[in-house]
């Protein structure tokens, strides 16, 4: 199962790792991408800064702090001031990068980030870590489930949730080089890597990454793995054959990917580590009702708070390791028929 | 900055009713907005765009120009009486105020109208943006100032003290904030709502250079910038004493007037008195 030949034709299409073999597959979190895209950012581009809330190591800006000191600013625990005083450096040139755990940035800023950075238009980039219930032992207080939802509603923010550690680099650099404000989604713990170096990235286009036409799961983050995997168990036990989207740009979402996919499959499976209410799979549905209504189940947070516990723990407790999603595509599929 | 000449001088305190006077017309053709705050510091928009800051009415987007902005965003009516007196669009086009299409939005804009900096009327974050300006400057090695006008109610807003935080630790001593304390709000006294004193100690404590004057002295005002900017090292703050409503009598002092605009017999008085001391600044030789 190792050989990547056996892969599906999308998945070399799209040069995908052989996400089947489990022992030689790596784990990265995927804001470690964070780091390095910054830092790579900011040495091709002196306005590229990074401004920091304490949190240097877990964000990953320790990497832009060594290299490039006079490119970074700490300024202590405050939320509201990262957002507008990165406004306020945005309006002179510069590019800043602003960084804490999802759950205070942009959870506690919200209002900063709608007015100092959206209607002002400022280029000013959240890089949101610790997103997602797979923040493990912390708890929920710095789950962050909620943010997609309340980034998303705003005119003008990019939205973006990649998939891995590589493609996290990939879209830090892309997102740096794209005027606009800017919300980039990342996970604290370390999750497997699917794409390589040469899986392309453009921001807000949708990548199918295993042909099928039964059933089609939109995911985003690290859960395209588990969509992945359960891709493939239905395939090999029940001979259903799904195509799994990764919706990685949320806002704007590729809405002819998505149309793409309901139309050939007649069913949809969203999946995203977030609440259900608001998230990136009720854009999806937004998209649908107006435009093919097509069945559809989501995979994610149900209403509730997390909690403290283990990341792949917690991840099945709240229904979205591979088996709910096996479980979701085949409740889909008998939509679909019915 | 160059030195104020007695002639100078009187030009902007005649200027400072001509700002008065837009800002009337414009609320009473609005129909809505905030009338206190705006009158009371007219002086000061007035000393600024008229005397201390480098600008180019017709280049608002000059790179070099210094930065002002107005944190407390409802006092717009001030701003654009004052860009409209100083030569950035016609004085006319303050009828607009509030209106759907103008560029004078209610609370101001930044995309809608040049040179409005940020767009502002949430309160207490227009400190923390002009940190991000100075230290921008900084980072650059450009030589730009940044002012900052904010209420004296703002200063409820946590952010503002964050903003005060680090606008110390990173020496900024090309900002410069302006307090606009007239002591009100829309409840009622600033005093009464969340005291504010000591407030002058409050900033020498977040390692501030402190100075004070009164807000309605033009001639004393420029003085104070002088010395503030002359402070190397540590960002300044000027607390100006203000009376709110200044120059209508009906209104100076009385808090009801912060969220208000005159109706039509009011604009009225208020224009005939504007005009009389207009007449009292060409008497007086």
């Amino acid at each position: 199962m190792s050989d990547t030949q056996t892969l599906d034709r999308a998945a070399r299409a799209m040069s995908l790792v052989d996400y089947r073999d489990t022992a030689s597959l790596k784990q990265l979190p995927t804001r470690n991408g964070f780091g390095e895209g910054l830092l790579e950012a900011a040495r091709a581009n002196r306005n590229v800064i990074g401004i920091c809330a304490d949190l240097s190591e877990s964000t990953r800006f320790e990497g832009l702090k060594n290299a490039l000191p006079e490119q970074y600013l700490e300024i202590g625990v405050a939320e509201q001031m990262l957002v507008a005083m990165a406004g306020g450096l945005a309006a002179v040139g510069k590019i800043p990068w602003i960084a804490s755990y999802a759950m205070f940035n942009p959870g506690r800023s919200w209002e900063q980030v709608r007015t100092i950075m959206a209607l002002n238009e400022a280029n000013v980039k959240i890089a949101g870590a610790h997103a997602g219930v797979s923040v493990g032992p912390d708890g929920a207080t710095h789950q962050a489930i909620e943010d997609i939802a309340i980034m998303r509603v705003i005119p003008h923010m990019f939205v973006v949730v990649p998939c891995d550690s590589v493609q996290t680099k990939k879209a830090t650099l892309a997102l740096s080089q794209t005027f606009g404000p800017t919300y980039l989604r990342f996970a604290r713990e370390k999750s497997a890597i699917v794409t390589s170096e040469a899986t392309p990235f453009e921001i807000g286009k949708a990548q199918v990454f295993r042909e099928g036409s039964d059933v089609a799961i939109v995911a985003c983050g690290i859960l395209v793995y588990n969509a992945l995997m359960a891709a493939d168990k239905l395939s090999r036990e029940r001979g259903i054959e799904c195509r799994v989207v990764n919706n990685h740009t949320v806002k704007p979402m590729d809405e002819a990917a998505i149309l793409d996919a309901a139309k050939t499959c007649g069913a949809v499976v969203t999946v995203e580590e977030h609440q259900i209410h608001g998230g990136m799979g009720s854009r999806v549905a937004e998209i649908l009702a107006a435009k093919h209504p097509t069945p559809i189940e989501f995979i994610g947070v149900d209403d509730r708070f997390g909690q403290s516990g283990d990341p792949v723990e917690l991840i099945e407790h709240y229904g979205m390791g591979s088996a709910a999603i096996e479980a979701a595509v085949l409740r889909a599929h008998a939509r679909k028929r019915a | 900055m160059q030195t104020l000449t007695p002639q100078r001088l009187r030009e902007l305190d005649l200027k400072a009713t001509d700002v008065r006077e837009g800002i009337i017309r414009a609320l009473l053709a609005a129909g809505s907005g905030h009338s206190a705050g705006s009158l009371d510091m007219a002086d000061i928009f007035t000393a600024l765009y008229g005397h201390v800051m480098r600008h180019r009415p017709e280049e608002p987007n000059w790179p070099q120009r210094d930065r002002l902005l107005l944190s407390c965003g409802h006092i717009a009516p001030v701003r654009y009486s004052a860009m409209a007196n100083f030569g950035y669009f016609p004085v006319d086009e303050l009828l607009t105020l509030r209106k759907f299409g103008t560029r004078l939005q209610g609370h101001p804009e930044r995309v809608s109208l040049p040179s409005v900096e940020t767009t502002s009327g949430p309160l207490g974050e227009g400190l923390a943006q002009g940190v991000g300006m100075a230290q921008a400057a900084k980072m650059d090695g450009a030589d730009f100032r940044v002012y900052v006008v904010t209420s004296d109610a703002e200063h409820q807003c946590g952010l503002h003290w964050e903003a005060m935080m680090t606008a110390a630790k990173f020496k900024l001593d090309n900002l410069l904030c302006i307090i606009d304390r007239n002591f009100i709000q829309i409840d009622g006294s600033t005093e009464e709502i969340m005291p504010l004193e000591p407030l002058a100690d409050k900033y020498r404590a977040f390692n501030w250079e402190v100075f004070e004057c009164d807000g309605h002295d033009i001639a004393a005002f420029v003085a104070t910038v002088e010395r503030a900017q002359a402070v190397k090292g540590k960002p300044q703050v000027i607390i100006a004493k203000t009376i709110p409503g200044k120059g209508v009598s009906y209104m100076e002092g009385d808090y009801t007037w912060h969220g208000k605009p005159p109706n039509a017999e009011q604009a009225k008085t208020a224009l005939a008195e504007l005009a009389a001391t207009r007449e009292r600044i060409l008497a007086h030789v």
